[in-house]
């Protein structure tokens, strides 16, 4: 069977070189889209529903990384399988150090022949695996978004600051909807949920709304994971205010907390914490 | 209050030395006494003396006293100093006068005239040692300031030339060049040889202090022409330059973090790219300078960009250099989208 790849890299000669060694590496791969920006990615991947994304981490308007989280979620896993995922970056962007060197399912700019054959031989794997009638199909779906999760986490730095470093007592924030000229010293443990809007982020506990700067992946290093779950690109919860989690009709899932009565969406990246025991 | 305990040592050593020079003088003075007895003198006189003095600054305030570049306690400044001096003489000689004739018995000032001799002895050496050791510690702290203003110039112009060298331009623009080698070597050869003029002058800019106005232009535009390659479409660029202003002289490469601010904040964030316009108009006067995008234009709420807006500072900081307050740089949102920023001085007469 023919293998489909979409490629989006906003420097167009970078994106034309890595088509060029592809197609030395992989001539059975059809690269069907080369798109420039993170929101044409999207659309693309999900009109054309490829086998392999190849996506630039620093991209206009949607950046790799949302691009990946909005397609986990939105993939029409019924029709295609969910691609396999291999981020494209250049020098020290979004912390490539942070990254095994060995990890195949990233690759740097200028790609190298001998570094994407390694890259092509996992792809060719994981595509095989998935034609083998042997595996179901759940099992496979749940292991590409292991492999995209650790890839987000990763690259969007959740592992940039040193364990070491003592969880978060107290937010220092404003109350929404005030001047900020008080800012409150909102005990962590008092904190419901965090919810990333625009340009800032959402503190909310069971009573009141607060706002911080702070971006939601230069928080949650500094939380305790096993207290709060990112459960959405956006949104990170209390695990213990957790009251009940729903799945609709065309299997997504959501969550209410105990003393709030908003549904809090659940990611199809995080779904795993909720399944049933 | 932090006593430096080295730098009081070494003071007493200095002054225990002078305290036996004092004591041959004396000794020349009234040869019958033995040198150890006006050695003992000399040394308890001087040592009240020191320690006073030694100890006695650190009762003043820092803001008071000489600021000492290699961490410390300085010299009271002013009257100050004076006074300290005064006291600390003033205590060896009421204090240490009797002290030395209680520990080694017998005085030393047999007359009148003796007493007002030792009197002056007292505080004519105290007033010297006092006078060396401020004198000492201002010209070492002098050199000390020196070499910190030395560093402090080397490594303005090592940060200087790392953001006009900015890695992450070089190692981009140096993927593309790759790419290029392959799909279309002529161009992989005009690219190259832009990056070869950028990167020279790019170097001695950080030496020379000014070139004429149509180098910056064209360095600019193998700066552009460069980013050019790898945006692709999505990077327009004008050069408008009048030819009476050619010959101007600007500090080297003042424009290029505007250029680049226009790029990486205005221009690369936009899908659809956007169109760069760098001009230079002057009434005779002034010299106006200036970089419009017609990017994202300015977030209000952005603070400053990782680096802490280091551009815009070191245009700002070189501007002042070479023309004071008449250097003026401004950054203006444009309707619609986008913004400019211009650099305005005078046109040297």
């Amino acid at each position: 069977m023919k293998q489909h790849a979409l490629i989006a890299e906003d420097e167009p000669l970078l994106a034309q070189a890595l088509q060029a060694e592809l197609a030395l590496a992989w001539p059975e791969l059809q690269v069907v889209a080369s798109v420039g920006d993170g929101r044409s990615a999207v659309r693309e991947a999900l009109r054309l529903l490829p086998q392999v994304l190849f996506l630039d981490i620093r991209m206009p308007g949607l950046d790799g990384l949302a691009a990946a989280a909005e397609l986990a979620d939105a993939w029409p896993t019924d029709d295609a399988p969910l691609p396999q995922l291999v981020f494209v970056t250049a020098y020290d962007e979004y912390a490539t150090r942070a990254f095994d060197a060995q990890a195949i399912d990233y690759i740097l700019k200028p790609v190298q022949a001998e570094r994407l054959a390694r890259t092509v031989a996992r792809l060719k794997k994981a595509l095989a695996l998935r034609q083998s009638a042997s595996v179901p199909s759940e099992d496979i779906l749940a292991s590409t978004l292991a492999q995209w999760r650790r890839l987000l986490s990763v690259a969007g730095g959740a592992d940039h600051l040193p364990d070491s470093a003592a969880p978060l007592k107290f937010i220092t924030a404003s109350e929404a909807g005030s001047s900020g000229a008080t800012v409150h010293m909102v005990p962590v443990d008092d904190v419901q949920y965090f919810e990333a809007a625009d340009k800032y982020v959402r503190v909310l506990t069971a009573t009141r709304e607060y706002l911080i700067r702070t971006p939601l992946k230069q928080l949650l290093p500094q939380l305790d994971a096993s207290t709060f779950w990112q459960v959405h690109r956006a949104v990170a919860v209390r695990s213990d205010a957790i009251e009940s989690v729903h799945r609709d009709d065309a299997g997504k899932l959501s969550l209410t907390l105990r003393g709030r009565r908003e549904n809090i969406p659940v990611s199809r990246l995080y779904a795993h914490l909720f399944r049933a025991m | 209050m932090n006593i430096h305990w080295r730098d009081a040592g070494r003071h007493y050593l200095q002054v225990a030395a002078f305290c036996c020079v004092i004591a041959v003088l004396t000794t020349l003075l009234w040869p019958r006494r033995p040198y150890l007895l006006q050695c003992g003198y000399a040394l308890t006189i001087g040592t009240l003396c020191w320690a006073v003095i030694e100890f006695g600054r650190y009762l003043f305030d820092a803001r008071h006293c000489t600021s000492i570049v290699v961490g410390g306690h300085g010299w009271p400044k002013g009257w100050r100093g004076v006074l300290l001096t005064a006291v600390g003489i003033g205590c060896s000689i009421v204090i240490g006068q009797p002290l030395a004739e209680h520990l080694f018995g017998a005085g030393i000032a047999a007359s009148e005239r003796d007493s007002g001799i030792t009197l002056a002895i007292s505080i004519l050496a105290g007033g010297l040692a006092s006078f060396y050791f401020h004198a000492r510690g201002r010209a070492a702290n002098l050199t000390a300031q020196k070499n910190a203003a030395e560093r402090d110039a080397s490594e303005a112009k090592l940060k200087l030339l790392e953001t006009q060298l900015e890695p992450h331009m070089l190692f981009n623009t140096l993927a593309n060049l790759r790419a290029l080698i392959t799909l279309d070597p002529p161009r992989a050869v005009t690219m190259l040889d832009r990056l070869n003029s950028y990167l020279r002058v790019t170097l001695a800019a950080s030496r020379a202090l000014s070139h004429p106005l149509s180098a910056e232009f064209d360095r600019l535009g193998d700066y552009l022409e460069l980013m050019a390659v790898r945006l692709g479409p999505r990077l327009r660029y004008t050069l408008e330059l009048p030819a009476p202003l050619r010959d101007l002289p600007v500090p080297p490469l003042l424009l290029q973090p505007l250029v680049e601010n226009a790029i990486r904040h205005g221009i690369e964030p936009q899908v659809e790219g956007g169109a760069i316009t760098v001009r230079a108009r002057s009434d005779g006067v002034r010299l106006t300078l200036e970089v419009c995008d017609t990017g994202v234009g300015l977030d209000p709420l952005a603070g400053p960009s990782e680096g802490g807006g280091f551009g815009l500072a070191q245009v700002k900081e070189r501007l002042a250099t070479v023309h004071g307050d008449e250097g003026v740089l401004r950054l203006t949102p444009l309707h619609g989208g986008g913004c400019c920023a211009s650099i305005s001085f005078p046109v040297a007469p």
